[in-house]
């Protein structure tokens, strides 16, 4: 129980702390930000890895577990790259221009 | 093979992950640090994956395959859909990758419950409380993300179609199918063990997908991007209760950073159409429209050759897209219009509206692809400061967000909606292929202004004509 009340804590400060840091974002950064934060969500991943492992044989736990870990991999992986693509489009800057 | 991490470390290791998320969030705040921030982002992911994947034994074969296909699978797809992603498509990428988020957290949550099933009957294991309303919570919001991220994406790749699909009793309906979720849960949580607690979880599985469609389709295409705003928070707060299913901080506090933001990029959205939550979440929008004011008058058509001399004497533009430019694939035309335009010694600048495109800050995208420097793109309080000193507004594909009815006329179902005062520049030029009205289906005094033009045509072939007159001299 002390553990919940811990990690209830954890998720007050952090939902204060993420208003507080995203209220900041200018409009033309929304987009990347969206899917920045998106593969920020696929966190569940760390509970798809541990959730693994607590598999025994049994067929459902198996199928589950590897569908939790591909999906959150695809948000993860997916999420990141084309986040980081967008971004360097909005750096392209007109002096090297020619490109 | 060792034995699993030390759970000191591991800890250790999800604290260094979240302060990276953290530090990143921070840093896409600023274009010029952005990317970066993204980097470190997504360091803080690798570390928390290595840290979760060390703290179990790694020679357990079993695990290994899971976590070895999913982590191949994963990255395959997802790296192909990232690298291949049309820009115009970005909104469909997100709700899609926000559904798999949402899937994962729902399995996740049920996995622990399968696993709980064998475990918690033992007598040195129990199962607390907090656990069980997590799961329940983690498939509630996880299936409610997944299959409303679904129909989103359907609606905006047009796999289905975008009008909103209202019934009467719809909100009972809801209300009904909330309850009976709810009911299961109860079922599920003080049943634990019982085989009627398990039929009442799978049961609760079904519900929550349900739920999800039920709760996205009567929401119309225009107001995707809030939708989408939405079900990002969503997603962040079903990892959220998939950390308080199996007790982990580092899920619980990015999870809450994420639902945050997307509560955040929601209310933004609404504001900038003028709306409220509830009034776009139940549909309904243009049903309301009262008497507005008939708009009367000529619009002053003009061709490319007139519209060439106006540009070509005008010392400062403004360019105000909107998703018909990006629908006509004329933003590569339009910067090479802009650059001529600078190379004539006029000082050029894009003003973007917060909702246009399909998601916020998605006609940025579009434009920062066809390589339109970022500090030519403005938000709209700042190109509105300077529109009564701007000789010509260029709209290319935009209408109600220019559609001065929203500031004046208090019948007009917009009336209150921020827009971009492009009626206040010198000259207006109107880029557009009829007099059709827009999106919502509202006339737009703007063209029958005194200082508007109306450029007929096919925005791409206007801009083109526009540039080929600019080369010609």
């Amino acid at each position: 129980m002390a553990e919940g009340v811990l990690l209830f804590f954890n998720f007050v400060l952090a939902i204060f702390l993420g208003f507080e840091l995203i209220s900041k974002v200018p409009s033309q950064l929304h987009t990347p930000l969206m899917s920045g934060s998106n593969a920020i969500s696929g966190i569940t991943i760390v509970g798809a890895l541990l959730a693994a492992g607590m598999t025994d044989h049994q067929v459902l736990r198996i199928v589950l577990s590897t569908a939790a870990m591909t999906l959150a991999t695809i948000n993860v992986v997916g999420g990141y790259l084309v986040t980081d693509r967008m971004l360097g489009m909005f750096s392209a800057r007109k002096d090297g221009e020619g490109k | 093979m060792s034995g699993p991490l030390d759970p000191t470390i591991a800890n250790f290791g999800y604290i260094v992950a979240s302060a990276l998320f953290i530090i990143g969030l921070k840093m896409l705040s600023r274009q010029t640090s952005a990317r970066l921030g993204n980097k470190l982002s997504s360091l803080g992911m690798f570390i928390a994956v290595v840290m979760a994947l060390l703290s179990q034994p790694i020679d357990d074969a079993t695990r290994m395959i899971i976590i070895g296909v999913g982590l191949v699978l994963g990255t395959v797809i997802g790296a192909v859909a990232a690298m291949r992603v049309a820009m115009t498509s970005m909104p469909e990428m997100v709700a899609v990758f926000n559904g798999f988020g949402g899937l994962a957290s729902l399995l996740v949550g049920w996995v622990e419950f399968e696993r709980g099933r064998v475990v918690w009957g033992l007598p040195d294991e129990s199962v607390g409380l907090v656990t069980l309303i997590a799961i329940f919570l983690a498939v509630l919001i996880g299936g409610v993300t997944f299959t409303g991220s679904m129909i989103a994406y359907a609606k905006l790749a047009q796999k289905i179609s975008g009008r909103p699909v209202l019934f009467g009793g719809q909100r009972t309906l809801n209300a009904a199918i909330l309850l009976l979720a709810i009911v299961c849960g109860v079922l599920f949580i003080t049943g634990v063990l019982s085989p009627q607690a398990y039929i009442a979880f799978l049961i609760l599985i079904g519900i929550s997908l349900l739920f999800g469609v039920m709760l996205t389709i009567p929401i119309g295409g225009a107001d995707m991007p809030v939708v989408i705003s939405l079900l990002n928070s969503y997603s962040g707060l079903a990892a959220c209760a998939a950390g308080f299913v199996i007790g982990n901080t580092v899920l619980v506090v990015a999870g809450s950073l994420v639902g945050a933001s997307g509560i955040i990029l929601t209310t933004i959205m609404c504001k900038a159409m003028n709306r409220s939550l509830q009034n776009v979440l139940f549909g309904g929008f243009g049903a309301a429209a009262g008497g507005m004011a008939g708009v009367e008058g000529e619009a002053r058509p003009i061709d490319a050759e007139s519209a060439y001399y106006v540009l070509e004497a005008a010392r400062s533009v403004v360019f105000v897209p909107g998703y018909g430019m990006a629908v006509a694939q004329a933003q590569h035309a339009v910067r090479e219009l802009a650059d001529l335009l600078e190379a004539n010694g006029t000082e050029v600048a894009f003003g973007v509206h917060p909702v246009a495109g399909r998601m916020p800050g998605h006609m940025n995208v579009l434009l920062a692809e066809a390589n339109i420097p970022y500090e030519q793109l403005r938000e709209m309080d700042d190109v509105n400061a300077q529109m009564p000193n701007t000789d010509v507004a260029i709209v290319i594909g935009a209408n109600d967000v220019v559609n001065p009815a929203a500031r004046e006329d208090e019948g007009s179902p917009i009336y209150g909606m921020p827009i971009i005062n492009v009626d206040q520049a010198r000259t207006t030029i109107v880029l557009k292929r009829s007099m059709a009205s827009g999106f919502a289906g509202i006339d737009n005094p703007l063209f029958y202004k005194e200082n508007t033009r109306m450029l007929f045509g096919d925005a791409k072939a206007s801009i083109e004509a526009l540039v080929g007159q600019m080369k010609d001299v």
